[in-house]
């Protein structure tokens, strides 16, 4: 068990800035998850915390010491990977005992953290099987039980559910967490998905082209998202972004379509300041017919997900505006609908740098 | 029914004739093989077995036929056959199993250079390079010896090659994964590489294999000795040049053993090449 702290981390391919400049210290025994569309760097970073890769500028430092010339097996990781990269030829039992055996764990041991392990994670019954005649999840969970064996300062999750289907995705995802939750050690979690990344996470970084977008807890990410690339990113459906303007006494916004909204505080020094305003879909409520400062729109198309209702419909300057409504759908397709902005959340966001405007 | 009857049987007997053309020649010298040298002289070979067979073998095993000639018996050109093809097999398969290990896992200066340089070489038959290759194995003092014999034609590109295209197929994952687990570049070698390799080997060995028994050239030329001689150019030193009558018994016999090792590595290695196909594992 280690903290893991990565101080202004950048990584470059020749010319090409992949990393750039990365701060962040993670707490003994927190889960961290590196959150990004594909090409963002998140990966990268993983795999420079593993040694897999060089790191180009900055520091690594794993339970307090620097790694940056340190060889993968000395840094005292354990790796999981999206394809598992399990050893074909060998049982389960050999594969998680490996690296054990490498590093001249006595046989008794061995065989004692190996069961523990398959205890755990119920793989008792195939220690002698190979990786072939396992299913994807029984190999993930092999995969885990080599990184749970090492009994490392940190686990290093590379997008490893993204090979499973969706149901064994979700019954995964609640043991990685029961897991984690379990043994205490340090987590650095790569994802893409954003549910995944809002279930696991005490902490969430999120990234785009090589930056540190937002650095918080899910539900911080969610209710004050750091930019308008993060707002877009974390939600499903994304929020609705419109152009606007803050009015001449900075007490409301108003936008193209003539709607007023009023700022739950009035900032006066913003009077006249153009903004993107963000509002969730789910923050998004059916009002009267005609209300002023209302969004009417006509709607495009409706989906329903049983649970809830998605409707995506368009504002009469062409602007689409997606909304989310409980329960099953009450509108159809071609209906007209005025809809309002719910207890004022509204995310307000600078439109030229696109950060977000407190 | 009926048309579609004989397209079912056209493959058939197509197979079954061509079956007859490969193994009518093998078959004229098993029976030939068991006949004595009279029956055959005189031009006209039964097409079913003689009672000479026993004699016969015994008589190339040893190397003796009648009273007349001496040959080099059966049994050293056998050994030294054997001798050549193992070397020549594993050397090639050591050799270039490392090789494609280095190319295909590790960044260093010049890697592409060599790899190329390791291609080219298939360009250049064995014939081309003979005469460099015989003076630089007679200098060494090589002649009339088994590393002679085997050690200009270990190097190999097609395996190199070979085995170059197959590891490039293995998930670099598996190389990281073993990174971080400890393992070195020979320990990665040694416990994931190599037994992943297991039914390429098996199969570069049956090919590797005969290749080697059935050189010809380059063991006429480094030889001179009967001792040392292999039983491809021994048998065709076996056939005189019309001065005298061939002993066409004894040639049969040693031809038909001749086949055994073949044969035997064929059929011995292709339970491995099943297993490897079942396993399937990647």
């Amino acid at each position: 068990m280690a903290t893991v702290e990565i101080r202004n981390v950048r990584k470059s391919y020749g010319p090409v800035e992949a990393i750039k400049g990365i701060d962040i210290a993670i707490q003994d025994g927190e889960f961290l998850v590196l959150l990004g569309p594909s090409g963002c760097g998140k990966s990268t970073l993983l795999r420079m915390v593993a040694g897999l890769e060089g790191i180009t500028g900055g520091e690594i430092a794993i339970g307090g010491r620097v790694v940056n010339h340190l060889d993968p097996k000395d840094r005292d990781i354990a790796m999981v990977f999206q394809n598992y990269a399990l050893y074909p030829h060998m049982t389960v039992f050999d594969n998680m005992a490996y690296g054990l055996k490498i590093r001249g764990i006595p046989k008794a041991e061995i065989r004692a953290r190996v069961d523990k392990a398959a205890t755990i994670l119920e793989l008792g019954r195939f220690l002698d099987r190979r990786p072939s005649q396992l299913s994807g999840g029984q190999r993930q969970r092999v995969a885990m039980g080599r990184a749970i064996v090492r009994e490392p300062a940190a686990f290093l999750f590379d997008e490893p559910l993204s090979n499973l289907d969706a149901k064994l995705r979700t019954q995964m995802r609640v043991e990685i967490k029961r897991l984690q939750d379990r043994l205490g050690i340090t987590s650095l979690y790569v994802t893409h998905d954003q549910v995944e990344a809002m279930t696991l996470a005490d902490r969430i970084l999120v990234m785009n082209h090589g930056v540190a977008e937002q650095i918080g807890t899910p539900l911080e990410v969610y209710q004050r998202p750091a930019s308008l690339f993060v707002a877009g990113f974390i939600g499903s459906p994304p929020m609705n972004v419109l152009d606007g303007r803050i009015d001449d006494r900075g007490e409301a916004v108003l936008l193209p379509g003539g709607q007023r909204l009023a700022l739950p505080q009035p900032r006066p020094t913003d009077a006249g300041r153009p903004v993107k305003l963000g509002i969730r879909p789910e923050h998004m409520a059916v009002a009267a017919e005609g209300l002023s400062g209302g969004f009417s729109i006509e709607v495009e198309l409706v989906e329903a997900l049983g649970a809830d209702t998605v409707v995506y419909g368009r504002l009469p300057d062409g602007e689409s505006l997606l909304v989310r409504m409980a329960g099953i759908p009450t509108v159809r397709e071609r209906d007209r609908l005025t809809v309002t902005p719910q207890g004022g959340a509204l995310h307000l966001f600078d439109a030229v740098t696109g950060r977000r405007v407190e | 029914m009926k048309p579609t009857r004989f397209i079912d049987l056209l493959p058939h007997i197509v197979l079954i004739v061509g079956v007859l053309i490969f193994a009518y020649p093998i078959y004229v010298t098993l029976i030939g093989s068991t006949w004595d040298s009279g029956t055959i002289g005189r031009g006209g070979l039964p097409l079913w077995p003689g009672g000479q067979g026993l004699t016969n073998y015994a008589q190339a095993w040893v190397g003796e036929a009648g009273d007349r000639a001496m040959y080099t018996p059966v049994r050293t050109m056998m050994l030294n056959s054997l001798v050549m093809a193992l070397s020549i097999a594993l050397g090639k398969i050591a050799i270039s199993i490392l090789s494609a290990y280095a190319v295909a896992f590790f960044r260093f200066p010049l890697r592409m250079a060599f790899f190329w340089l390791i291609f080219i070489t298939l360009m250049l038959p064995v014939e081309v390079r003979i005469i460099p290759t015989y003076k630089v194995v007679a200098d060494l003092g090589l002649i009339n010896s088994y590393a002679g014999l085997a050690i200009p034609l270990i190097a190999s590109a097609t395996a190199t090659l070979l085995f170059r295209q197959f590891f490039l197929t293995i998930p670099d994952e598996l190389l990281e994964a073993a990174k971080i687990d400890g393992a070195g570049p020979v320990r990665f070698f040694i416990d994931v590489v190599l037994p992943l390799s297991r039914t390429n080997i098996a199969a570069l060995f049956v090919i590797l294999f005969i290749y080697g028994w059935n050189q010809y050239l380059w063991p006429l030329l480094v030889t001179s000795s009967g001792d040392m001689e292999t039983i491809v150019t021994g048998i065709t030193k076996m056939i005189g040049t019309g001065e005298s009558a061939n002993d066409w018994h004894i040639i049969m016999a040693t031809t038909v053993l001749a086949m055994l090792p073949p044969v035997a590595v064929v059929v011995f290695m292709q339970r491995w090449f099943v297993k490897g196909l079942v396993d399937s594992e990647k």
